[in-house]
């Protein structure tokens, strides 16, 4: 497989968190804004490409029998490390993933990474597939985060210097999108949207 | 008294699935039907109920007397795989009929993770033992509440005439979503 098939492969064919529903509980926590949405996509970016890199070079070093709980070390090794590091450096963020951050380890999305390919693949072809599947998560947390932030609280990039109240200060926003249930809701209809999306394009494609 | 308003707390006002989004995976996952979710349900609280009182004593006697309170995460996953996997042997050697029950769903509980969010939650609350023990227990109680409903609903479903997109996940996460505003209607119990 090509290097940028498998790119695309992670954000659009199989889109970790809508085509292989993984990693759900992450998405639907944090994705109450646009910001919290990237950091915790970033976040995962992080450990998933550093774990795919350990586990492809290990991967003959590692006994087949004991070859989950020796990924879940790996992973767990990173997420320790980003945590510190965002405890350190970028403490509102630590703040704003709370037990999100720790939680990384038990995400699926990385797990399923090494076991199905980087144990299996080399070196490269291991961090781009990391990259694609990272990037594709990001992509949907966040713009599910802004379309939350949008419905919820009528602002854009809320948390950041370039905030925008986009109906205006008199808007009274429907509170209910940023809390749990709206999350449910929103994440149901965009997987059924992007099915719908993805079937039209493969019914293009066979014409 | 703290501890039934623990009880409460985490079986409806904050229960698990619906208000702390952990365990979205094998909800969505094992609740297609009603006796897979109740195999799922028994599993879960057994494993998380006994994982919240060998955590609890890992943290106060190995980790903070060591000062290495920073290895948290990476000592609790392992105690928790290394936890279901002992539990698994011991179940195939004592209970066969058990075993049968819920056996198949043990491994999956390994990343469950309203089992590691139960236990890192129970160290940050600075609960006791026994109120440890009581949160693990009530919030097992929750995921299976909220399993067991799912799963009734998803039951029906089935015959329901959905429009097509929606088929499958995405119409049981809108379900949940509902479900989720019913059970916003228990904040302000506690």
């Amino acid at each position: 497989m090509k290097l940028s098939e498998i790119l695309k492969n992670g954000i659009f064919d199989e889109n970790p968190v809508l085509v292989q529903l993984v990693g759900l509980c992450s998405v639907l926590a944090v994705s109450t804004s646009f910001i919290n949405g990237l950091s915790m996509g970033l976040a995962v970016i992080f450990v998933l490409c550093c774990s795919n890199i350990v586990v492809s070079l290990l991967r003959k070093v590692i006994p087949d029998t004991i070859r989950i709980p020796a990924f879940i070390v790996v992973i767990a090794t990173f997420v320790t490390i980003l945590e510190m590091f965002l405890n350190a450096y970028l403490e509102s963020v630590y703040k704003a993933l709370g037990i999100f951050l720790p939680l990384i380890v038990v995400n699926c999305t990385i797990l399923a990474r090494a076991e199905s390919f980087a144990s299996k693949n080399k070196l490269i072809p291991s961090l781009v597939d990391g990259l694609g599947m990272g990037l594709g998560f990001t992509l949907t947390l966040s713009i599910l985060g802004a379309v939350r932030e949008l419905l919820g609280k009528g602002t854009l990039l809320s948390g950041t210097a370039a905030e925008i109240n986009v109906f205006g200060e008199g808007f009274q926003a429907a509170g209910i999108w940023v809390a749990p249930p709206g999350a449910f809701i929103l994440l149901g209809i965009f997987i059924a949207v992007f099915n719908v999306i993805m079937k039209k394009r493969k019914a293009k494609a066979a014409e | 008294m703290k501890l039934f308003t623990i009880l409460v707390s985490t079986i409806l006002v904050n229960n698990y699935v619906f208000a702390r989004f952990l365990g979205i995976c094998p909800f969505l996952g094992v609740s297609t039907k009603m006796e897979t979710a109740t195999g799922m349900g028994f599993a879960v609280t057994f494993v998380i109920t006994l994982a919240s009182a060998i955590t609890y004593f890992i943290q106060h006697a190995i980790l903070d007397p060591l000062g290495i309170g920073y290895l948290q995460t990476l000592i609790f996953i392992l105690v928790i795989a290394s936890l279901v996997q002992f539990i698994e042997l011991f179940i195939r050697k004592t209970s066969p009929g058990l075993y049968n029950a819920m056996g198949v769903y043990l491994p999956l509980i390994t990343t469950n993770c309203v089992v590691l969010g139960v236990t890192i939650l129970n160290i940050q609350e600075k609960y006791t033992f026994i109120e440890a023990i009581t949160s693990g227990f009530g919030a097992s109680l929750g995921f299976f509440l909220a399993l067991i409903l799912l799963s009734g609903v998803r039951e029906k479903l089935e015959l329901a005439d959905v429009p097509e997109a929606l088929k499958g996940v995405p119409i049981a996460l809108i379900s949940a979503g509902l479900m989720s505003i019913a059970f916003s209607g228990f904040s302000g119990l506690v």
